[in-house]
């Protein structure tokens, strides 16, 4: 079984705490006040885009037949096990930028330092320690969710149907009073 | 999340160990709770100073490089740390508003609950203003003295009187800068224009204002809260007392005092001795009525009565959590919202008092000052009521205090140096000049979740004492002091270098001199001045082998006091940075370039010991600028050749 980042849109507030996380999180010292000093730019693997009112964060998918890895020359960008994320071998890259191209969600970008191809790891150093991916822990709404995708649907189908059953009470109401 | 609190002192790692058992609410849980904090706001990149915004700059250069209306890091930086300084000098000076106001109504209303207990400290004051007092009736000089402070608030024309008072290159240099404050309050609103919507964008300029502005807190505002509460509750006296939560007793009714402004706990401080109102007590059971304080309230107490210090800010949920506390009386600042939700675990009573202060989950009695016994004396009674409802299940008093002795002042202090019978700051000056202390520096100031608590204000004071540097404190920095024995003079010989235990044993006084709460920084800022004018030291505050400190500082006030001080040619190192880590321009003058224009800067080192040796750098610099002698005994940390 595979786990997404979720994104529980209706959550999202726009502040972009996600990115500077993300950023602080494959930074040299882990601290944002030091990078300023030391001026590190990490880069962000997760960025907040808006359309219309909606802000959502949006970041790698993992894809099962990733178009990146398909695209990759040297081999560098894989996933080394199933159900596990899709990484780049900084060895192996040699910058190309064809997943940047090839990626259909645009989350895949060259390094500020344009040398290699950068994208979400998952926090897979975080994983290891048993804690969730910065941004998601850095989300103070809480909208972004690190989930079974099974577990993920299963909330998404409860809600459809907790929908469609408010709407055949109210229905069911409705021609109660015609009726009555 | 567990935390340790390994540096804290005793009792707050018992209650805290308790709070974390009965999940009872507090402030270090409410922070780990937060975790991780916007680093927008850490950096000072966030902008909602009009409705164009919110905006906010991309540290990393990704995103915006501006707000809508333009402002860059370096205005928007810049725009937020002024801001902060207008709310910490209109919190100091509103404190001292509030203390003047109480001295016009002495003079109006020669029988209410408050009279002139210091006349000397009085005319002092009026010969500031240059008001006349021979023969003249002490009402009148009365009246004069508080209408001359309170015309400072508003001052019209002219510059702030109570600043001349700085040395006279000080206050040429502020002249010269344009950064004399002319009144008290304008400068405050100053800052809340020029940070208006699309006003004043230029970093340095807005810099100049914030210095304005907290020289008008700290050689105004505060100076006029200090001065006159000598006047009124009398100078500080040197007084022996105890301090942290063991203070507390178990069989007599325990009321705390918090919050800030003395008048109406100095009122309650001498009604709980009166037999009457002990009487009663004795009726519902208790043994006696006990006293004790937190924060800069407890402060003024201690050093006017000897009434013990139970906390520091961190601790006044922990004060709830010992179940023994029958009533807690707030005033203003640095009062906790959250102690409301601890207090629904125990019986304890809370009481607001201010009418800009209240709290929901604590009842409201206003006090009035002219009504000052009366609702003292109503407060007290509802302490007593409340002794009945203590659970004794849920008791829990740690069995830890310390001694201290406190009540040191501008005046007193120094003068004890050279002896009742030589009453001058010579002495002091002629330690520093000849090597036996290398310098002396005031760390002060509050305490923060965001640093272990009491790390930075224990272990940086102790370094500085192995050098041989004199230590005055105040405010959070005191009360921690206090509660780790460094306030007692054998202390001396445990913590000082060798120079300064031989001018502690030939005076008898502690390495660390409490000179008061956090409007008494202003008291620092006298003695700057006063070892200035002694002679031998250099023309100017900034030629002195002085630093300042405020290891873990988190209000507005904090930073309006360290703004005063580098203003006033101090260097200042606080612990976590500035939220202005988003903007290098700012960042790099702030911290480097404005030596050059007011003589003090500042600086950020999380490190206390190494944040204590950069201050020792300094003294050393300024030391050699001086053509100083070495120092007599040797040094743990070195000077530089």
């Amino acid at each position: 079984m595979s786990r997404h980042i979720t994104v529980r849109i209706e959550r999202c507030v726009g502040c972009h705490t996600c990115e500077l996380a993300c950023a602080i999180a494959h930074s040299q010292s882990q601290d944002i006040e030091t990078m300023m000093m030391a001026g590190e730019k990490p880069g962000y693997r997760i960025h907040v885009e808006t359309y219309g009112p909606r802000s959502i964060p949006i970041s790698c998918q993992h894809c099962e037949e990733a178009a990146c890895a398909l695209a990759c020359p040297t081999g560098a960008v894989k996933r080394l096990a199933p159900g596990k994320p899709v990484l780049v071998d900084h060895e192996r890259c040699i910058g190309c930028s064809m997943c940047v191209q090839a990626c259909p969600f645009g989350v895949i970008a060259l390094r500020p330092d344009g040398k290699i191809a950068f994208k979400c790891d998952l926090c897979i150093s975080r994983l290891a320690q048993g804690l969730d991916p910065a941004c998601v822990s850095a989300c103070p709404t809480k909208a972004l969710v690190l989930q079974e995708d099974e577990l993920s649907n299963k909330d998404k189908r409860k809600a459809a149907v907790q929908k469609l059953a408010e709407a055949r009470e109210a229905g069911a109401e409705e021609v109660e009073a015609l009726s009555g | 999340m567990a935390r340790e609190l390994k540096y804290a002192d005793k009792a707050t790692q018992q209650l805290f160990k308790r709070a974390q058992e009965e999940q009872i609410p507090n402030v270090w849980d409410r922070y780990e709770a937060m975790q991780p904090q916007c680093g927008f706001g850490t950096l000072g990149l966030c902008c909602r100073n009009c409705s164009m915004g919110p905006c906010r700059i991309d540290p990393f250069g990704n995103g915006p490089k501006t707000g809508i209306c333009g402002a860059d890091a370096d205005t928007i930086a810049a725009r937020n740390l002024v801001r902060m300084i207008a709310g910490g000098a209109a919190a100091h000076s509103d404190h001292g508003r509030d203390i003047a106001h109480t001295l016009l109504l002495i003079s109006k209303a020669p029988d209410c609950d408050y009279k002139v207990k210091d006349e000397r400290k009085l005319k002092s004051i009026a010969e500031v203003y240059g008001i006349e007092t021979e023969g003249k009736e002490l009402s009148d000089i009365t009246k004069e003295v508080a209408k001359a402070t309170l015309n400072e608030f508003g001052r019209m024309e002219g510059f702030l009187s109570m600043a001349t008072t700085a040395p006279p290159a000080r206050v040429k240099l502020w002249k010269k800068l344009g950064i004399m404050p002319r009144s008290i309050d304008r400068e405050i609103v100053e800052i809340m224009h020029r940070t208006h919507i699309g006003v004043d964008a230029d970093y340095k300029n807005l810099m100049k204002q914030g210095m304005r502005a907290a020289l008008g807190d700290g050689w105004g505002g505060s100076m006029i809260a200090t001065e006159l509460s000598d006047v009124i509750f009398d100078s500080p006296k040197i007084q022996k007392s105890s301090a942290n939560l063991g203070v507390l007793k178990k069989d007599a009714v325990n009321l705390v005092v918090h919050g800030h402004e003395p008048t109406l706990s100095d009122i309650i401080a001498t009604l709980s001795q009166k037999e009457e109102l002990i009487q009663k007590a004795k009726e519902k059971g208790a043994k006696g009525i006990n006293l004790a304080g937190i924060c800069c309230t407890a402060n003024e107490i201690l050093m006017r009565h000897g009434i013990p210090l139970a906390g520091s800010f961190m601790q006044q949920e922990l004060a709830v959590i010992t179940g023994v506390v029958d009533l807690m009386v707030v005033d203003v600042q640095c009062l906790m919202p959250g102690v409301a939700q601890t207090a629904k675990h125990f019986h304890t009573k809370l009481v607001t008092t201010s009418p800009k202060a209240k709290i929901p989950g604590f009842d409201h009695i206003e006090f009035e000052e002219d009504r000052a016994v009366e609702i003292a004396t109503q407060i007290i009674e509802a302490a007593i009521d409340n002794f009945s409802n203590r659970d004794s299940q849920k008791t829990d008093i740690p069995r830890f205090t310390e001694g201290i002795v406190a009540g040191f002042s501008t005046e007193s202090v120094f003068h004890f140096l050279g002896g009742t019978y030589r009453s001058t700051y010579r002495p002091l000056n002629d330690a520093v000049i000849a090597g036996r202390i290398r310098g002396a520096a005031g760390v002060v100031g509050c305490s923060n979740p965001n640093v272990d608590y009491e790390e930075g204000h224990i272990r940086m004071v102790k370094e500085l004492l192995k050098n041989d540097v004199l230590v005055v404190t105040t405010g959070c920095n005191a009360i921690s002091c206090a509660k780790h024995g460094l306030l007692k003079p054998e202390s001396a010989f445990k913590f000082a270098g060798q120079g300064l235990q031989e001018v502690c044993r030939a005076v008898g006084i502690p390495p660390v001199l409490h000179l008061g709460s956090c409007v008494d920084n202003s008291r620092i800022l006298r003695v700057l001045a006063n070892v200035v004018a002694e002679g031998g030291l250099g023309e100017d505050i900034s030629d002195l082998p002085v630093a300042g400190a405020a290891p873990e500082w988190m209000s507005e006030k904090a930073v309006s006091i360290g703004m005063y001080f580098v203003a006033s040619g101090v260097y200042t190192m606080i612990g976590h940075p500035l939220p202005i880590m988003g903007s290098r321009n700012l960042h790099k003058y702030l911290t480097e370039e404005i030596e050059q224009e007011i003589g003090g800067k500042w600086a950020f080192e999380l490190d206390p010991v190494e944040a204590a040796h950069k201050m020792l750098r300094h003294i050393d610099k300024k030391r050699k600028a001086l053509k100083l002698k070495p120092m007599i005994y040797p040094q743990a940390f070195k000077p530089e050749e």
